[in-house]
Parts: C-alpha cells; structure tokens; sequence
C-alpha cells in the first residue's frame, strides 16, 4: 500500500440482498483503495461471491449501495436521489470494472485475440490497430503469446483462465474482480494461474479475490476478509486473519481448511 | 499352451473354422419388398398414364411458371418468418412483462390455427375491412386509404398466411437457440460492458446458430411444400399450375407426377444446403486442421450423393 493518503476505488455500502426468506448478504460493507489486494475467504454458502457479484451489479443488492470510481452502480446522483440507469447506461459503468470467473466463461466461437479485443474494441471504441498490440502484449505476459489465434476449446483450464484474466485486464479496469478463479482447475493447473494473479498484484492492479487458496492469500492478500452467514466477519491484514484470528468462526473455518 | 492340458481347443492344436450368422431376415425382407417393387411399377406401367409426355410438362412454361412462384413464395415467407421469429423470441424473453405476454399471445394464436384456414382468412379479409387505412384515429387525417381487395393478392394472402404461421414456429426455434446458450456467456460480456444489444448481436445469436439452424432447415424444407396449400385460392404455384393443364387436356396424373418430380428436386436441394450450413456453424470448424477435414468431408459427401442422394452419413 501507498503512504499517501488511500483513495478509495469501490465502496460498498450495507449491501443486503436476499433470495425469498434466505438472507444471503446482510448489511456488507467494504472499501478497497487503488493498488490493494483484498482476498474474501470463507465457507461456501456465505455470501462471497454473491457479494462480489453486486460489486459489477451482475447481482442487484436489494438495499445498499455500491460506488464504482466515484459513481453509484447502477444508478445516478441527481440532487439528493439515486435515479436507477437504463441496463445500456448501466453497462458503460461496468466497461470500468474487470471481472474473472470460476468457470472462465470465454467467448467459444471467438479466437484468444477475438476474445481480448471484444471489450476494448466493441465497448471502448479503441482502433483495434493499437489495441491487437495491447491484447498480444497482454498474453505474452501471461505466458500464452503463442496462442494468439488459437479458439478457447484448445486450450487447457489453466490457459483458459489465463485469457480471462488477460480479457478483463485489456479493458484497463480500475479493479479486477476475481470470482474463485482456480475452483474449476485440476490441481496442477492451480498454481500457473497464482503466478499470473501475483504477478498483477505485484504491478499494482488493485484486486479482490473470492478464493479458497489460503497460501495465495497469505502471501499476496493486503487485506483478508473473512466472511459467514451473509455478513464480514472479521477483517486484516493477512497474518492477522489466518494467523491469529479473533473471532471463534473464523478460527473455526481456519481449522477445517488448513488441517 | 498345450491343448489338452486345458481341455480348450482343437485337439491338434488348430483352430476351429467359425461360422458366421446368417442374415435370414434381411434376405427375405429384400424379396418381399423387390417383389412389391415389381409390382407397383408393373401395376403403374399397366396404367392408362403416358409416361413420355411428362419431361414435356416438366419443362412446359406454366409448370416452370409454377416453380418460380413456389420458390419465391417458400423464401419470402420463411425469410420473413425468421426475422419476425427472431423479434418474438426476443420479446419473449425480454423483462418486459408486456412483451412477454404479447409474444406468447402470438405464438398461441398464430400456431394453433391450421394454414389453409389462416391463408382462406386473409383471402377473405375483405369480408371483415373493406378498406385498410392508415391515418389518425379519430380523426379525417388519413395517408393510405386502399381496398383490401387490391391489396390482398393470391400472393400476399398466402404469404401471409404461411409466414405467420411459420414465424411462431421460428420464434420457439430461436428461443429454444438463446436459451442453449450458458447464461456465464451474457455475464462475461455483461463484466466487458456490452449493452444488450451487444450481448444478443455478438455473443448470444453466434453461439445460438448452432442449436436455431438445423429445424430451421426442416421448416424451410415443410415451407416448401407447404406452399401447395396456396393453390386453394389461386395462386399459380406448382399443383395449380398443373392443374390448369391438366383441366384443358385431363392428363392429370402426368401433370401432377411432373410437378412431384421438381418437389423432390428442390426438396432435395434444400436438404443439401441445410447439411453444407449445419457444418459450417458446427463447433468443430473451429480447429485448426478443420479447414482441410471439412473439404475431405465435402469429398467423401459428394461421392456418397453420386451414389444415392440424400443419404446422409454422419461422422
């Protein structure tokens, strides 16, 4: 983290959401700054990645708010009031949002480069000149420069993610969301895809990750948050959270995972 | 191994010859039907039919009239009912509850009429408005005031008639087509900021093709013949072409074995294009080395039509 004073890229604000009578997300509330890494650990059922799905309004909060770079997700400050945005306004918000997801969700019938240049070139309106070198640039640094024009379906899991991760990065968001990124992956495929995300991290991407990798966490994460029934449990820095946590569930749920 | 320590095999070590099943069935169902096959076309041969006037009509200027007509009224009509097809699934997915409920109305209506009795209701329209307008309700204002009766052709009726009906059928295609597409598709162009037109244009519709296609080419292939029901109000299509011939010289077999003829061979060729466009939306292509396995296919595909059409082999 930076010494100057944090500025805060995504707020959420008592984000609460529920599914009938289930309560999946109870007043959630979360800033992250330009440059951290925040990972959310915790059982399955708790919220995680509902919650980081509210973050690009994949998920619609039934109360609270999200602000995304200044701006209220999915709606507009008009005076006091919050005007809900058209789902066509809504969409020019989340082109500032990067978001990774557990089963990859590449476009099959587009190539790696198809795939990377969708956004920056449909959305973003850049000359797809300058933005081919970008998207070639891109997955050299994630070790698939010779994939270029290969079609998703030829690619292995790991590689597969790895274009995600290049995909949401092309759009230079302000932040990347990731939403398990290895859950889907065979164990030995985990750990090229780490690699990649650390290197992000590394370079300053801010990032919040839903992830059940607790080495990735402790290693990467500036931040751990730890969530169960809907709600923040507990939060800190990484050793804080998975070395000495204060709250009994957390210690519980650490106990199971790490044993 | 010795033979007789295991008590298997032929004593000297050999192997005993084996004999093969014997097909009895399909030998005998092969004679029953070329024994039927004889007769039929003795039995046809026999007929008071002059077999050699049929290329004539074949090629007679009414019946090559009503082919062109039948052909145009299939592909207007089914051109026109995918793309009503399309905006109709579109609505019936859509949020809007307004939309939903009139994309359903359509469907149930426009489904659940025969097409005879559809095309018969808009060859009469005339009965119901005598005059269409288009204007201001309510008011004098109007911009269009034609009779129904100069606008409601054999053509158009019929049109109409088939169009419609199809286009609900194109609308449940092209539903069941968007609905096959993972719904982690529209996320991941949702997190890249697509609107949703976007969404449909570029990431839904592509990936639907696959799944809206092939019943789409069966429709088109029903179309085809669908169109014969045209010739109960007039329109000169091919069984009311060869009816007007066969109405001034009674050769009505002869003409209708003509036009039965050129129905097998656009029949035929619509089956060949549907299988050449189901290939190429096929997921497969999308290897390297595709390219070259779909020319080897074609290859093999044309060798298997020279020898009987419409055999289709699949891989």
């Amino acid at each position: 983290m930076t010494t100057q004073a944090p500025t805060p890229v995504l707020e959420a604000i008592a984000v609460g959401k529920s599914y009938g009578a289930n309560r999946v997300l109870d007043d959630v509330s979360l800033t992250v700054n330009s440059g951290e890494v925040v990972c959310i650990i915790g059982p399955s059922g708790a919220g995680k990645s509902t919650f980081l799905r509210t973050l690009n309004r994949l998920e619609v909060p039934d109360e609270g708010e999200v602000w995304v770079g200044g701006e209220p997700m999915g709606f507009e400050l008009r005076g006091d009031r919050l005007h809900e945005l058209t789902e066509r306004q809504l969409s020019r918000q989340r082109a500032k949002t990067g978001m990774v997801f557990q089963h990859f969700n590449l476009f099959p019938h587009l190539t790696v480069l198809g795939n990377i240049l969708e956004g920056p070139v449909r959305v973003q309106k850049r000359p797809a000149k300058v933005v081919r070198d970008e998207a070639v640039a891109i997955l050299e640094r994630v070790g698939l420069g010779d994939k270029v024009d290969a079609y998703p379906g030829q690619l292995s899991g790991g590689q597969r993610q790895r274009v995600a991760i290049a995909r949401a990065v092309a759009m230079k968001p302000l932040f990347l969301l990731f939403d398990e990124p290895t859950s889907a992956l065979d164990p030995e495929l985990v750990g090229e895809v780490l690699a990649v995300m650390g290197d992000l991290a590394r370079d300053g991407m801010t990032m919040l990750v839903v992830t059940h990798e607790m080495a990735f966490a402790r290693q990467v994460a500036d931040r751990v948050v730890f969530m169960a029934g809907g709600a923040i449990v507990e939060q800190g820095t990484a050793s804080e959270v998975l070395e000495n946590p204060t709250e009994p569930r957390t210690r519980q749920f650490l106990e199971r995972v790490l044993s | 191994m010795s033979a007789t320590s295991t008590g298997r095999g032929r004593p000297d070590g050999g192997l005993y010859p084996q004999v093969r099943l014997r097909h009895w069935g399909r030998w005998i169902s092969a004679v029953v039907i070329v024994a039927l096959g004889i007769t039929l076309i003795y039995g046809a041969a026999q007929g008071d039919i002059a077999y050699g006037d049929i290329p004539y009509y074949l090629v007679s200027p009414i019946i090559l009239q009503g082919l062109v007509n039948t052909l145009l009224l299939a592909v207007v009509a089914q051109v026109s009912a995918i793309i009503i097809g399309i905006v109709i699934a579109l609505m019936r997915i859509s949020k809007n509850p307004v939309a939903q409920a009139f994309a359903s109305g359509y469907t149930w209506l426009f489904r659940g009429l025969p097409v005879l009795l559809q095309i018969l209701l808009w060859y009469n329209l005339a009965l119901l408005f005598p005059r269409l307008q288009v204007g201001v309700p309510f008011t004098d204002v109007v911009f269009v005031d034609v009779s129904t009766n100069d606008i409601m052709t054999t053509f158009v009726a019929a049109f109409l008639g088939l169009a419609l009906n199809e286009s609900a059928y194109m609308a449940e295609i092209v539903r069941a087509g968007l609905k096959s597409v993972d719904r982690g598709q529209i996320e991941a162009a949702q997190s890249i900021g697509e609107t949703p037109l976007q969404r449909m244009a570029r990431i839904v519709l592509p990936q639907a093709m696959r799944v809206i296609i092939p019943p789409t080419g069966n429709d088109f292939i029903n179309m085809l013949k669908g169109t014969a029901m045209a010739s109960v109000i007039g329109y000169m299509e091919l069984i009311k072409a060869a009816n007007n011939i066969s109405s001034f010289n009674l050769q009505v077999m002869e003409t209708l074995i003509a036009a039965a003829i050129w129905y097998m061979v656009i029949v035929s060729v619509a089956s060949i294009g549907q299988y050449y466009l189901e290939r190429s939306f096929d997921q497969h292509d999308r290897r390297p080395g595709a390219r070259a396995e779909a020319r080897a296919l074609r290859r093999r595909v044309a060798a298997d039509l020279g020898r009987a059409p419409l055999v289709r082999r699949e891989e």
